[in-house]
């Protein structure tokens, strides 16, 4: 390599773009080279993150390879030394205008209505390269306008140009071929297969894509105009994948999500839950003010009532001994700086260590913190991915994304385990299924088989396959829970076995809750501090600072509701969790909101279990509040407010800072900038992630916490790799490009010959771009963002910290004064995890029962779902999935109604056989409307055990579950 | 109702085996399925999507895109008639208003009883015998008017069964290629994770 590097090898591509001398990549697309030396060449069926096709001839430009000028699709040639790139020649203009005059010959021209009016590439890109007037006269195609082409996308065939983005996206990108082009020549038209419809979990995106207004999102249809539009940058917090997006609104109303491109995290997909879950914050549901009950009622209160019933339970409780007096159950709501004041509230003043920011449905927080992390990145160039984990397809979409493309045009090969298939199974190299409570003896065996000497041979043997594929030099685990059903035990020994044998093994975390990591960062977990350290390792660290930490670690949320059950927990806060609806055994959450002393809740809507509670907070919601999150790699990235929050709703850490003055403390945070500060010094792992770099382009990406692998050692992203700063703060970005900037045209767009004006529409639109969609453009600006003073303050205090520690490490310090003097305590180290402690084996089998699986859909009756009203007839209820051979010594065939039992309840389910669930076991979805998944896990026991049986028929009304 | 029956599925097998990828053999199974029932309905290529591995939307852009397949049900003999440019020249369009008179039905017709499709079509490749149409696909070159009543006639009365055979019959797909004359090695030369 160094000798490489002497010869100083030309790396680069010279070619000529309208007379400039430019260095493109190898390989570079002319129209992606171009566009980085801030030359655009309009273009419609062009997106660089899929295959380029040539379709719209849009990009036809005058090209010069050596045997003259010829004219070319600058989108489908490779760059080529010497090349010449004329962009402004008679002729290169005469192409974009014949083009574009016949992509109108059957385009209706109906912009006032279109939503895509004032945003549409076709029509800024007409204004900017196209024909005054068209010579066809003829009448125009009609097809019906628009067709739903799936619940939540509609088409208008009239506006399509065939550009082929909607579809490619489908195949390429999603992997749902369910849209084509279908008839040929002047009848093509894009439409899905009779009663097929468009039911990808991503059809949103081609909405997104769509280069014109042909396809249409039903919760944004005719809900604005772009220009009346508002945006911020933020993160979505749908799931833990943390994409970036583009927040919009109208009329103090939040209309639109689009996704934003980012190379480590979404490629600017969105999820359509993602995209569309924001109806929820804008729903009539939402609380606008604090409830307090009065006998069987809850009344809307002041927040001074509110908060003097909160404070008088807390206080009331706080003066009974025993550690679990108190206990505040949730937060991966909340944004990073909320949990830590909730994590400081609890452990201070509360003076409690149960807290836990899962429901019994994820994992340890000490596996899960101190297990070796890996970027998305990392894990997509990873040579063999191993999932052990719920089902990415419903759970993490655009990470499913993410995995499948590594698997599809990169060659990563995929080891799932798992109880039943998946979305990811059809991707697996080696797909195995475990009988629930059984994952660790699955691992042991391929690890065993692994180090055997007895190789080959057994080619079509998938565990072979795997054990072969475990040898590979990069391994990283997709890690999470697969099923609530079973606890997660099992998988945490499997996950030590794995670390034991591969050192090189990283984990990526697939914990779904929006912000679960950050606050598990932000220790909202029992025996956790901030800045992933133990509460016995930071507790000199933090003790300092925080003064006195509860002498030993609290419980977890199992832990939590067991004990308020039988009436050891005075008082419960709830901090956006909804027991009822998330905890594994609804039995036990029912017990344990029926046996706590008092219940506060702290929500942004009135959830089950917030009903049952003596005081609700109501605390305001995604998109109206800024600060961080952070999504399943430990990556940072900021939220902004757009909107305002309903009535007197407030910011979570807000409620903490006022609860813990009310009960006589002082949290010492008075603005979010404050808590990030203080999280930025005293959060060992955190430290070095400043407001200013989160602000910066770097922070853009978002940071990841701690030490993790860089992944460009890894890989080098595909098409992205052609531009520096892809999708963002160029005109390269399709997002920007496509929706945010209103324009299809760079910033060289070019004057129009004939009038010699600037191209209508086209400086203005790209200011807006600049402005709003720019790292910079999007970063903290005066009066709206936490602001210059806050800046100037964190200036002081590295200045300060230079000089108060010495040269020391350390920027510790202590707020109160004096403490002792000779000892400044050391940070902390960040948690390793030790491995998992006992651990209960699963129980015999049994030839009569049958495992229960329980995992998550994409669409359930979760908060946002339910209260989207685009996406709540999405969810397709509980059923019981079944293998044939199961149903079968029943004697029904499936969609009969069996009854299904376990030792927590009983429920009747309709019946549908599915050979992806082997035999001795059976799948229901977890929180379906309806369902009766949660009504039967006893997490009591390792895996949860069922029987079925068959039921009166006849639509018998006694039977219903 | 109109999946491929038993036969067609062993059939459609043995096809899928020819090539590297099932997907290939996608105008072949739509040529089976058009034999089978006289046209490719949405239960045929929804059938043949799940034995090439395909969504049924990408085997309707496929099948669309073929003038030839039909997607609605045709009648027992179509009638295509040549109106480009040599046979215009040779009165062509003559051609097809008598079809159109001596059959009651426009071009894309049916008649009622169900025994002819009437369809305008580009060259047919046989211009030195201008006019020309084709029944099913089988050519009835420089024909006249009487000759096409004539034709009519002996259709109807189910006479000339052996010149032109029930519509579907496009393509030989029932080919019995021995082994030795293989070309290639099919699947097996592929990489096993594609094929």
């Amino acid at each position: 390599m160094a000798e490489q590097t002497e010869q100083a090898e030309k790396t680069t591509v010279t070619i000529t773009v309208d007379g400039r001398q430019v260095e493109a990549q190898p390989g570079e697309l002319v129209i992606a080279a171009a566009e980085r030396h801030g030359v655009y060449i309009p273009r419609f069926c062009y997106h660089p993150r899929m295959r380029s096709v040539g379709m719209c001839r849009m990009c036809v430009v005058e090209i010069d390879s050596g045997r003259g000028p010829a004219l070319q699709p600058a989108c489908m040639l490779p760059v080529a030394e010497g090349m010449t790139v004329d962009t402004q020649s008679a002729k290169s203009k005469k192409v974009q205008d014949g083009v574009l005059e016949f992509l109108l010959i059957n385009h209706p021209l109906d912009c006032p209505v279109c939503d895509k009016g004032g945003e549409c590439p076709l029509q800024d890109q007409t204004l900017a390269f196209g024909p005054g007037e068209s010579r066809f006269v003829e009448e125009k195609r009609h097809f019906a306008k628009p067709i739903a082409i799936s619940e939540l996308v509609y088409l208008d065939r009239e506006r399509c140009i065939l550009c082929d983005r909607c579809t490619r996206f489908a195949n390429e990108v999603a992997g749902d071929p369910l849209i084509s082009f279908i008839d040929r020549g002047n009848h093509t038209q894009i439409n899905t297969f009779p009663d097929e419809p468009f039911a990808s979990y991503f059809s949103g995106n081609t909405v997104q894509i769509c280069p014109v207004g042909a396809l249409l999102a039903k919760p944004y249809r005719f809900r604005a105009r772009p220009w009346d539009l508002d945006q911020v940058e933020s993160t979505c917090t749908s799931c833990s994948v943390g994409c970036r997006i583009a927040l919009q609104s109208s009329s103090n109303r939040l209309v639109r999500k689009l996704g934003v491109d980012v190379d480590p995290v979404n490629w600017g997909w969105l999820c359509d839950k993602g995209r569309f879950d924001f109806e929820a914050i804008n729903s009539d549901d939402r609380l606008g003010a604090p409830l307090v009950r009065q006998g069987e009622e809850l009344a809307q209160a002041s927040w001074a009532e509110a908060l003097a019933r909160a404070t008088e339970a807390l206080d009331r409780a706080g003066r009974r001994p025993g550690r679990e007096s108190i206990a505040v159950l949730g937060g991966a709501r909340l944004g990073n700086e909320d949990a830590y004041a909730w994590s400081k509230l609890a452990r201070t003043v509360l003076g409690t260590d149960s807290v836990d920011a899962q429901l019994g449905d994820g994992l340890p927080a000490q596996a899960v913190l101190g297990l070796p992390r890996a970027t998305i990145d990392a894990a997509c160039g990873a040579d063999t991915i191993v999932l052990l984990g719920p089902d990415l397809k419903e759970e993490l979409p655009v990470l499913y994304l993410r995995l499948r493309d590594a698997v599809v045009n990169r060659g990563a090969k995929l080891v799932e385990l798992s109880p039943v298939e998946t979305g990811m199974t059809r991707y697996a190299t080696a797909s195995l299924r475990y009988r629930p409570g059984e994952a660790a003896q699955l691992v042991r065996s391929l690890l065993e088989l692994r180090t055997g000497d007895d190789r080959g041979n057994g080619a079509a043997d998938p565990r072979r396959q795997a054990a072969e594929l475990l040898r590979a030099d990069s391994v990283v685990c997709v890690l999470g829970r697969p099923s609530l059903a079973e606890a997660p035990e099992p998988v945490c020994e499997a996950a030590a076995a794995l670390v034991d044998a591969l050192p090189g093994i990283s984990f990526l975390s697939a914990l779904r809750r929006a912000n679960v990591h950050g606050a598990l960062d932000m220790g909202l977990a029992p025996g956790l501090l901030p800045g992933r350290v133990s509460l016995e390792k930071g507790r000199r660290w933090f003790s300092r600072e925080w003064g006195s930490l509860p002498s030993e670690p609290g419980l977890d949320a199992t832990g939590i509701l067991e004990a308020a059950a039988n009436g050891r927990v005075a008082c419960l806060v709830l901090l956006g969790a909804d027991p009822l609806a998330d905890f594994p055994d609804r039995d036990l959450a029912r017990r344990a909101l029926a046996g706590a002393g008092s219940v506060i809740a702290v929500d942004s809507f009135l959830t089950d279990s917030a009903r049952q509670a003596d005081v609700v907070l109501a605390a305001s919601s995604f998109g109206e509040k800024s600060g961080t999150t952070t999504n399943l790699e430990g990556r940072v990235s900021r939220l902004h407010q757009k909107v305002t929050a309903p009535g007197t709703a407030r910011a979570d850490w807000m409620i903490a800072a006022e609860l813990a003055f009310r009960l006589g403390g002082d949290l010492g945070l008075d603005s979010l900038e404050a808590v990030w500060d203080e999280i930025e010094r005293l959060a060992p792992s955190h430290q070095g992630i400043t407001r200013e770099r989160l602000s910066s382009p770097e922070g853009f990406d978002g940071i990841v916490v701690g030490d993790v692998p860089d992944a460009s050692d890894h890989q080098a992203p595909p098409s992205m790799a052609q531009s520096d700063s892809p999708g963002i703060s160029g005109v390269a970005g399709h997002v920007k490009v496509d929706t945010l900037a209103s324009t299809g045209m760079g910033s060289e767009a070019r004057p129009d010959p004939q009038s010699g004006d600037q191209p209508a529409g086209a400086p203005e639109a790209l200011g807006q771009a600049a402005t709003v969609t720019g790292p910079r453009g999007m970063g903290y600006t005066e009066g709206e963002e936490p602001g210059a003073g806050a800046e100037a303050e964190a200036v002081e205090a590295t200045v300060e910290a230079e000089h108060g520690s010495g040269g020391g490490e350390d920027v510790f310090r202590p707020s109160g004064g004096g403490g002792d003097q000779g000892t400044t305590p050391q940070r902390p180290p960040l948690l390793s995890w030790a491995g998992p402690g006992t651990t209960r084996p699963p129980p015999p089998r049994d030839r009569y029962s049958l495992r229960l699986v329980s995992s998550r859909r994409l669409y359930d009756d979760g908060t946002l779902v339910h209260h989207s009203p685009s996406l709540a007839p999405l969810a397709a209820g509980a059923h019981l999935r079944v293998h044939p051979g199961d149903l079968q010594p029943l004697g029904v065939s499936s969609g009969t109604r069996v009854g299904i039992t376990s030792s927590r309840g009983r429920a009747v389910l309709e019946a549908v056989t599915d050979p992806g669930v082997p035999q001795g076991t059976v799948f229901v979805a977890f929180n379906q409307p309806g369902s009766a998944a949660s009504g039967l896990i006893d997490v009591g026991q390792p895996v949860t055990e069922v029987r079925l049986e068959t039921t009166p028929q006849d639509g018998d009304p006694g039977s219903g579950g | 109702m109109s999946r491929l029956n038993p036969g067609n599925v062993e059939l459609a097998r043995t096809i899928i085996s020819r090539y590297p990828r099932p997907r290939s053999a996608l105008i072949p199974l739509l040529h089976v399925a058009q034999e089978q029932e006289g046209w490719v309905s949405p239960e045929a290529m929804a059938h043949i999507a799940e034995l090439v591995d395909l969504a049924p939307a990408e085997v309707l852009g496929t099948a669309s895109f073929y003038g030839m397949f039909k997607r609605e049900p045709v009648g027992r003999y179509v009638v295509s008639v040549c109106t480009n440019i040599s046979c215009l020249l040779l009165g062509g369009e003559e051609l097809l208003e008598h079809c159109e008179r001596t059959l009651g039905i426009k071009p894309g017709a049916t008649t009622s009883d169900g025994m002819f499709t009437l369809e305008d079509v580009e060259c047919i490749a046989a211009c030195t015998d201008a006019p020309c149409l084709q029944v099913n696909y089988r050519y009835f070159l420089r024909i006249s008017h009487d000759e096409v009543d004539a034709l009519v006639d002996d259709l109807r009365a189910g006479r000339r069964t052996d010149e032109v055979p029930p519509h579907g019959t496009l393509t030989r797909v029932r080919q019995d290629i021995r082994p030795e004359r293989w070309v290639g090695r099919g699947a097996e030369g592929l990489p096993p994770e594609i094929r």
